[in-house]
């Protein structure tokens, strides 16, 4: 695909990983021109400065009613935009919305060319999501690990235990309680503080 | 018990019916549990209601006549069985532009055609001296702020789309839009202005009751296919949003109605503020003026609940005006057909009531009349409706 045929498209997103693995995801696909803004001020003139075709918006930017002004005056002053999301098109919209992602297409780009765009973004968004997800659950695990070893040090060393026997008096009564390993330990943490 | 429901709304003090009816229960003493999801822009909100991520939302209601008549977005019929909040949005201004207003003015500060007039004049003003358009912030392209915006300054013959630069601001960004000198005013509904005037950066020059004593504000909106599928949903929710409406508005049980609304996960503001809407008793400067109004923001009073579609019409009216919508038959019929008041009445197992509903009070232009819009926006010198 050569430069002129690529079509200019702009990304608002303020998380810098999720712009950069979008942006990167475009250019394998051969899109070369990708700009990403992350300044929400002054939004609308850096728009209009690159003058895209095609913006791609993470949906909870709370400028997204910003971008829909845009479209609103720029109809107004006869600028040739329109919204790509017609009727037909909700199957789209509907993936794309799920996934956390809002594209506004300019006009005279044909949708042939904007389907690819659409699809790829949704799948990067949601694997975006998942590497969300999964780093946040290695971070509780981490802290739950920290924790538990805090614990574990209490009851060593206020009832004599070993470092096994610690653990399970731990898990035992986690199991009894119905709760997780984590939270009995911050309980114990929390009550050992409060008893110094 | 139905199945779990999700409801989209917006961080703001007229969302008080439904985030009240959620934590207070009332909602599941209807048998309903609601999961509420609070989102950060109204473009979010309306798709994902019209794609069917949530059941119902907190809607502006001109986006959901917008949504009905297929205006900027796709096309989803959307109808309105209950009406959130009447008014409870004020116009706040820099002290620079109060100080120059001040200046200008011929007459009441708080007279809403004495303080456009001064506009007027400061716009005459600024552009003698090669100045920069003032900047206002509103919410939405189809928002009553935005509307409400026009209709004052209009009065005085400022065109809104020639004299000034009306610009789109998310809510939370209006403060440091204020602050920081991007916007010289805005309008939008609680707890910002407040909160602006608490930082010492604004002041609220008028509440919206005094440019419109009562129009309507935010619905709960569901689509309309769901609607048909769901009556009896339908009814449990404007049931428990009207208990809900009625807890608030009781002076007694203000205090918590404010604490249920500032939680972190609801609105996340000082109870306090909150409470100063509820009541209708505002902070105007940060001197520490107060103003008090009765009809700042209703949620339960003058039948602030039943959906009017003489309010659709006027609100569609305003499309037309600023050139957003032409001017059809149809058009006006599905503007109407967006507020459903038979809905709520049926649901609230009362009979219509007898008395005309509460007219605008408009301070410029005729009375309006939903059956000559046309003839009703003759009479105003600043428009776009046939250009």
């Amino acid at each position: 695909m050569s430069a002129e045929q690529s079509p200019k498209i702009v990304i608002v997103d303020e998380s810098p990983i999720r712009a950069a693995i979008l942006q990167e995801g475009l250019r394998e696909a051969g899109f070369t021109q990708v700009v990403h803004i992350s300044e929400m001020q002054s939004l609308l003139a850096r728009i209009y400065a690159v003058d895209p075709d095609i913006i791609l918006i993470d949906l909870e930017n709370p400028s997204r009613d910003v971008l829909e002004a845009m479209f609103q005056v720029s109809r107004a002053v006869k600028r040739p935009i329109a919204m790509f999301v017609d009727q037909s098109d909700s199957a789209s919209i509907q993936a794309s919305v799920e996934a956390g992602v809002s594209a506004y297409i300019v006009d005279g780009l044909k949708k042939e060319r904007i389907k690819p765009i659409l699809d790829l973004c949704v799948s990067r968004f949601n694997a975006f999501a998942k590497l969300q997800e999964e780093l946040e659950r290695t971070k509780s695990q981490l802290e739950d690990r920290k924790i538990i070893e805090k614990a574990k040090g209490i009851l060593m060393r206020v009832k004599g235990l070993n470092e096994d026997e610690a653990y399970v008096l731990l898990r035992s009564t986690a199991m009894r309680e119905k709760k997780k390993i984590g939270e009995i330990a911050q309980s114990i943490i929390t009550a050992s503080e409060m008893l110094k | 018990m139905t199945a779990p429901l999700r409801i989209g709304f917006i961080p703001l003090v007229d969302a008080a019916a439904l985030i009240v009816a959620v934590d207070k229960g009332f909602a599941a003493a209807e048998g309903l549990d609601i999961e509420l999801v609070r989102e950060v822009s109204w473009s979010n909100v309306r798709d994902k209601l019209n794609i069917g991520l949530f059941d119902a939302a907190h809607l502006l209601a001109p986006v959901a006549i917008a949504s009905s008549l297929g205006l900027g977005h796709v096309k989803v019929p959307i109808v309105a069985p209950f009406n959130l909040g009447i008014n409870g949005n004020a116009i706040t201004v820099s002290p620079a532009l109060l100080a120059a207003l001040t200046e200008a003015i011929d007459g009441d500060r708080f007279d809403p055609m004495a303080t456009a007039k001064a506009l007027a004049r400061v716009v005459a003003k600024r552009r003698k001296a090669g100045a920069e358009p003032l900047t206002f912030g509103m919410t939405f392209p189809f928002s009553t702020h935005n509307y409400q915006l026009r209709f004052w300054m209009a009065a005085a013959g400022v065109d809104p789309d020639e004299d000034v630069r009306l610009v789109v601001l998310p809510p939370p960004y209006m403060v440091d839009s204020l602050k920081s000198g991007h916007v010289d005013a805005f309008c939008v509904g609680a707890p910002w202005n407040s909160i602006a005037v608490d930082l010492g950066v604004g002041h609220i020059l008028h509440f919206v009751s005094d440019i419109l004593v009562h129009a309507a504000e935010k619905v709960l909106a569901v689509r309309q296919t769901w609607a048909d599928k769901n009556p009896d949903v339908v009814a449990a929710l404007v049931r428990a949003a009207e208990k809900a409406a009625v807890f608030i508005e009781h002076p007694e049980n203000r205090t918590e109605a404010a604490r249920i609304l500032a939680q972190p996960e609801r609105i996340g503001v000082d109870a306090e503020v909150v409470q100063r809407t509820l009541d209708g008793r505002l902070k105007i400067s940060p001197d520490g003026t107060f103003r008090e109004s009765g009809r700042y923001l209703l949620v339960g009073r003058e039948g602030a609940g039943r959906p009017d579609p003489v309010q659709a019409a006027w609100l569609y009216a305003q499309m037309v005006r600023w050139g957003q919508a032409p001017l059809t038959p149809d058009g006006v019929k599905t503007a109407m057909a967006v507020f459903r008041p038979e809905l709520c009445d049926a649901a609230l197992g009362r009979p219509q009531p007898t008395e005309a509903p509460a007219p605008f009070g408009a301070f410029a232009g005729p009375a309006f009349d939903p059956d000559d819009i046309s003839g009703h926006l003759e009479a105003f010198a600043v428009g776009r409706w046939k250009t």
